[in-house]
């Protein structure tokens, strides 16, 4: 098992109705969550805004601390973890951000952005890695010397997975990766994430709002409605007989094109 | 493939020629005053005093800019008036700039109690009135040139304090930091080399505003008498003693003016020059 999750709470601060003295009322965010992912899986997990999932991706990861409950890491409990203890299991669980333009440092070039983490670590050969990372994500070399804002948007995700990539973790969370992307870029990057995760056989869980784009992806989904599961099944039983009202209020939701076009 | 985005450079702009020139011409005639200066700026000749400016009649040959009422070479006093001025300018605005920067990044970035303590103390400061601070100050420590860059350094780090921590607070929201802390870099290492080149620019613009800062402090300070001795001369100095005969000798007053009003925007406008000409994200 790569996570195994068990009854995760998270409440954060409510800092607009802090009262003048005495501590913040606590808004709750994850209410129990419990599911597995297992190692080479892909999951999908998928709700509406505002739903926790997000909030669920960083907790994972442990940019946020549980208020309750365990995370397990390839058997190594996580929940409450120092930073300095975390440090050296970095390298093994990576991120992909929402949105690259606020996820890449726009003052250090492409290259200096894939290189840090590979420094930090420790790796050799940190330049031929950096290029190798380009050539995995279909970036040709000489961009490493270009700064974020010089590249499309397409483009700069691709550099937000090669830097992900580059530390070859077993695990990775992408975190809407795509809504911020055209419908073609969002094919051409679900096409390479969906490459990369069966040649270098990655465990991915994937965070979209968009079940079409979880059904391209995942193995399992997992339904979440205002931080709680409210279904999860393999992708095939979900969409063909989906239990809990919300799911199929989302499967519904799925916009397909119209077969009597007037307008065309 | 190949593009030629690399090839393209901006052009030098016309503000950051303008004030990298008159700062230039003002550091070189600060240092080679002892050579270049036509006469030396403490000779006093009372029967050359409040001799006009070469291109009025009536002039002594060698007295470019005229002579004050005790007969001294305006000129001459006015490059070893810019000895003073740059240094102060330079020393004192650097170190303010450390202080400054450092206590906002701090306060901007780590947040909770650092930045508690840091803003109360900046707006505790920020009550007092800073240029009876500064006289008050120099009251105290005495007149001299360290008296004055820590004065300045005193009321002005302020200023920098609370711009770099709005911008710090700003960054460290930024996805990018949260990238470096998947990537398990220390807090520290974040604040150094993901925060810092990013409000660098501002740094910049804000380190020239304040060498200019500096330039008129002094000159007020040397204006009400509290700058260093009496005999070296100052830009301030020079417009102290050239208000009281304004009506017989204009120019002991306006040559200085100038020079400090021209030394003062130019480093205004250079930061802005810089940040257009070196910043990546605007070129």
């Amino acid at each position: 098992m790569m996570y195994q999750i068990k009854d995760l709470h998270l409440s954060l601060p409510d800092m607009t109705r802090k009262p003048l003295l005495g501590p913040a009322p606590r808004i709750e965010i994850l209410k129990g969550l419990t599911f597995d992912v297992p190692e080479g899986a892909v999951v999908g997990i998928v709700g509406g805004s505002g739903s926790g999932k997000s909030t669920l991706g960083r907790a994972m990861l442990r940019l946020l601390e549980p208020t309750g409950g365990e995370i397990v890491f390839d058997g190594q409990t996580i929940t409450h973890l120092s930073e300095n203890a975390l440090r050296p299991l970095r390298r093994r669980f990576q991120m992909i951000f929402q949105d690259p333009m606020s996820s890449l440092n726009p003052r250090r070039r492409v290259g200096g952005i894939i290189a840090g983490p590979l420094r930090l670590h420790g790796f050799e050969g940190v330049s031929a890695r950096v290029d190798e990372a380009l050539d995995m994500v279909g970036l040709p070399r000489h961009f490493s010397r270009r700064f974020p804002h010089e590249l499309s948007g397409g483009q700069r995700q691709r550099v937000g997975i090669a830097r992900a990539i580059a530390l070859r973790p077993d695990f990775i969370l992408a975190d809407e990766i795509v809504s911020g992307l055209d419908v073609s870029s969002q094919a051409q990057v679900l096409n390479l994430l969906g490459e990369l995760v069966r040649e270098l056989g990655l465990t991915l869980a994937f965070i979209s709002h968009d079940l079409s784009v979880i059904r391209r992806l995942c193995s399992r989904v997992v339904v979440l409605h205002q931080g709680v599961i409210v279904e999860q099944a393999d992708t095939a039983t979900l969409f063909d007989a989906p239990k809990a009202r919300y799911t199929q209020e989302l499967l519904q939701a799925i916009p397909l094109p119209d077969p009597f076009q007037k307008w065309l | 493939m190949r593009d030629a985005r690399g090839d393209m450079r901006r052009p030098v702009g016309l503000r950051l020629w303008l004030s990298g020139g008159w700062l230039t011409l003002l550091v070189a005639g600060a240092i080679f005053a002892p050579w270049i200066a036509p006469k030396d700026p403490l000779m006093q000749d009372l029967f050359l005093g409040r001799l006009p400016p070469f291109w009025e009649s009536g002039t002594e040959p060698g007295f470019w800019l005229g002579t004050d009422s005790l007969g001294r070479d305006v000129l001459s006093r006015m490059l070893y008036g810019a000895r003073l001025a740059l240094v102060v300018a330079l020393v004192a605005g650097t170190l303010t700039c450390i202080i400054g920067a450092a206590l906002g990044l701090i306060a901007g970035y780590y947040r909770g109690w650092p930045d508690r303590i840091i803003s109360r103390f900046v707006d505790i400061w920020m009550a007092f009135p800073p240029v009876l601070f500064a006289i008050l100050l120099i009251a105290v420590l005495g007149p001299g040139l360290w008296s004055i860059i820590i004065a300045i350094v005193v009321i002005d780090w302020t200023r920098f304090a609370r711009v770099i921590r709005a911008e710090a607070m700003t960054q460290g929201a930024m996805d990018y930091v949260a990238s470096a802390q998947v990537a398990g870099r220390k807090r520290f290492g974040t604040m150094l080399t993901e925060i810092l080149p990013n409000v660098l620019p501002t740094i910049v613009v804000l380190l020239t505003l304040e060498m200019g800062i500096a330039v008129i402090v002094e000159a007020i300070l040397s204006f009400v008498n509290l700058s260093i001795s009496t005999d070296s001369p100052t830009w301030g100095g020079m417009i102290a003693e050239g208000r009281t005969s304004v009506h017989q000798a204009w120019w002991v007053l306006v040559f200085p003016l100038i020079a400090l009003f021209l030394t003062v925007l130019s480093f205004s406008q250079l930061g802005e020059g810089l940040k257009d000409r070196f910043d990546p994200v605007l070129r």
